[in-house]
C-alpha cells in the first residue's frame, strides 16, 4: 500500500518549500503595480479558556502582523494550549492527565497587481503528537475589485506518538505519521453596496495513522461482571472529507451588521454535518462593539461508529470516539469589543488605537448514540445518552501601529 | 537513491502548483467588467463591522475548539493545521 513518506525527509521537505518560493518570486516580477490591499499592521494578545465536560484548556496567543517594504506582509503567532483532561473518555478508560501543547505559525503576504500570494507554516507540538503544516494560496481581484476568487493548497505532516503508561515518557516502540493535503477554492462577491457574500469549496484527504493511540471501543462480554469489555479502535487509513461553505454579510441603515452562514460536510467515513450560523454586529458610540452569535450543528455518526459492538472484533474498522457519533451542538455567544486611541499615558508612542475584547460562548453538546457509561447497574447499551455543556471564554487586546 | 515513487510524488506536487499559478495568472486577464458598486459607495463593506473576520486571532482559536470537537472540517476558514486535540 503506497504510503507518502518522501516529505517525512527534512531536506526533501527544504527542497519543497524552497521550489514554492521561487514560483512565487516568479509571480512577483510579473505582475504590475494596482489596487488591492495588505492585512493591517497589528499585534493582539489573547487569554484563552475552554471549561467543560471534565476538561480544561487555557492558554495565551500572541499574533503579530507588520507590513514591511511597502509591498510583504509577515505575520507570526505563538500559542499554548495547556491540557487538564478528565473527559468522560479518560475518567472511563484511562487516568486524568496534564499537558501543554505549543504552536508556532509564520505567514507571508505579498500584493503585486491584484493578486495577493500568501505562504505559511505551522508547527504544533505537544509530548506524543507533532505536527507540520505548509500552505500556499493566491487570492485575486476581478471585475471591478466586486469580485474576489482565491486558490488555496496546504500540506500536513504528523508524528503520532505515544505515552508509556509506566515510565511517563514517550513509547520508543510507536511511532507513526499521517499526512495531509487540503486544496480550497473560495470566491466573494459584492452583490450591493450593503452586502456581501462569499462562497468556499474545500477538499481534505489524510492518509496514515488517523486514530487515537488511547481510545478504545467497547463489545458485549458475558464473561466480564460488568457485561462489556474494551479493546483497542481501528480506523482506516485514508479519509477525504468535501465542505461547501456560503455566507453573507448585510450592512443595516442604522450603523449594524448581520450575518449568516451554512456549511454542508461529507467524508469518506459516511458522516454527514450541517453547520448553521447566525450574528448580529451593534457598534454603539464611537467606543464600543457588541457581538451576539448562534450556532447549530448536527452530524450523523461515521460508518464504523458504535457505542457498544455485539462482540470482539465485530467488524474491519472499529471507532467509539463521540466526535464520530451522531449529536447536536448549540452555541450561543456574546462578545464587547471597547475601542481606545493611542496616546495615552504608559502607552508607547507607535499605538495608534486599540481594542479590549471579551467573547463568551456557551456550547450545549447532546449525544444521541453515545453512552454516559460512568452510570452504574444498567445492561450495556441502556446508559442514558451522553450530554455536557462547555464555557469557551476569550480576553484578548488589540493594538494598530 | 532515488526511488520511483518519489519521482512521481514531486512531479505531481509540481503540477498542482503549476496550475494554482497559471489560473491566478489567466484570471489577471478578467478586469473588463463595469462596476455595479462604484469605489466611492464602498465606505460601508470597507467598515470594520462587515468584515467576515474582524480579529483573526479570536476567529481561528474558535474554529480550532470546533474542529477539535466535531466530526466535520474545511470550508470556514480554519488554519487547517494538525494537533493531537481530542
Amino acid at each position: 500500500m503506497f504510503r507518502s513518506r518522501t516529505l517525512h525527509n527534512p531536506a526533501r521537505r527544504a527542497r519543497a518549500a524552497l521550489f514554492i518560493l521561487l514560483l512565487v518570486a516568479g509571480a512577483l516580477f510579473a505582475g504590475r503595480a494596482s489596487a488591492g490591499v495588505l492585512p493591517e499592521d497589528r499585534a493582539d494578545l489573547l487569554y484563552h479558556r475552554y471549561d467543560g465536560g471534565g476538561v480544561t484548556i487555557d492558554g495565551p496567543s500572541l499574533l503579530v502582523r507588520k507590513k514591511f517594504l511597502e509591498k510583504f506582509s509577515l505575520s507570526a503567532n505563538y500559542y499554548i494550549d495547556m491540557v487538564s483532561s478528565a473527559s468522560i473518555d479518560v475518567i472511563t478508560t484511562a487516568s486524568p492527565y496534564e499537558e501543554e501543547r505549543k504552536q508556532y505559525s509564520v505567514s507571508l503576504d505579498t500584493l503585486r497587481g491584484k493578486t495577493t500570494y500568501s505562504l505559511g507554516f505551522t508547527n504544533s507540538k505537544e509530548n506524543d503528537y507533532e505536527a507540520d503544516t505548509a500552505y500556499f494560496s493566491l487570492s485575486h481581484d476581478l471585475f471591478g475589485d466586486l469580485t474576489t476568487i482565491s486558490l488555496a493548497f496546504a500540506r500536513g505532516w504528523d508524528v503520532v506518538q505515544q505515552r508509556d503508561a509506566i515510565t511517563g515518557g514517550v513509547d520508543p516502540d510507536f511511532r507513526e505519521n499521517t499526512d495531509r493535503r487540503t486544496y480550497s477554492m473560495g470566491l466573494s462577491q459584492v452583490i450591493t453596496r450593503n452586502f456581501i457574500v462569499g462562497a468556499t469549496f474545500e477538499t481534505i484527504t489524510d492518509e496514515g495513522f488517523l486514530n487515537n493511540p488511547y481510545r478504545t471501543v467497547r463489545f458485549v462480554d458475558p464473561t466480564s461482571a460488568i457485561g462489556y469489555s474494551f479493546e483497542d479502535e481501528i480506523y482506516p487509513r485514508t479519509r477525504t472529507s468535501n465542505a461547501v461553505a456560503i455566507r453573507g454579510r448585510y450592512f443595516l441603515p442604522y450603523r449594524a451588521a448581520v450575518s449568516a452562514q451554512y456549511r454542508w460536510f461529507n467524508d469518506t467515513w459516511g458522516i454527514l454535518a450541517h453547520t448553521g450560523e447566525i450574528g448580529y454586529t451593534h457598534p454603539w458610540g464611537p467606543k464600543w462593539i457588541f457581538d451576539a452569535r448562534f450556532r447549530y450543528y448536527t452530524q450523523e455518526r461515521a460508518d464504523f461508529f458504535s457505542d457498544l459492538f455485539p462482540r470482539a472484533q465485530a467488524q474491519n474498522f472499529l471507532a467509539r470516539d463521540k466526535e464520530l457519533s451522531t449529536f447536536v451542538s448549540q452555541t450561543a455567544g456574546l462578545g464587547a469589543t471597547y475601542e481606545f486611541p493611542g496616546g495615552l499615558p504608559y502607552m508607547p508612542r507607535f499605538v495608534k488605537k486599540g481594542t479590549l475584547n471579551l467573547r463568551w460562548d456557551h456550547i450545549f453538546f447532546d449525544y444521541e448514540d453515545f453512552r454516559d457509561i460512568r452510570v452504574g447497574g444498567l445492561a450495556p447499551g441502556t446508559e442514558p445518552a451522553y450530554s455536557f455543556e462547555a464555557d469557551v471564554m476569550q480576553l484578548f487586546v488589540s493594538i494598530w501601529f | 537513491m532515488k526511488a520511483k515513487r518519489d519521482v512521481k510524488f514531486g512531479a505531481r506536487t509540481l503540477a498542482k502548483l503549476s496550475f494554482l499559478l497559471a489560473a491566478g495568472t489567466l484570471l489577471a486577464a478578467c478586469s473588463s467588467v463595469e462596476p455595479w458598486v462604484k469605489p466611492y459607495e464602498r465606505d460601508r463593506l470597507a467598515d470594520p463591522i462587515m468584515a467576515f473576520d474582524r480579529d483573526p486571532v479570536s476567529s481561528s482559536y474558535l474554529h480550532h475548539v470546533f474542529d477539535s470537537r466535531e466530526g466535520a472540517r474545511g470550508a470556514l476558514g480554519s488554519a487547517g493545521g494538525g494537533c493531537g486535540c481530542n
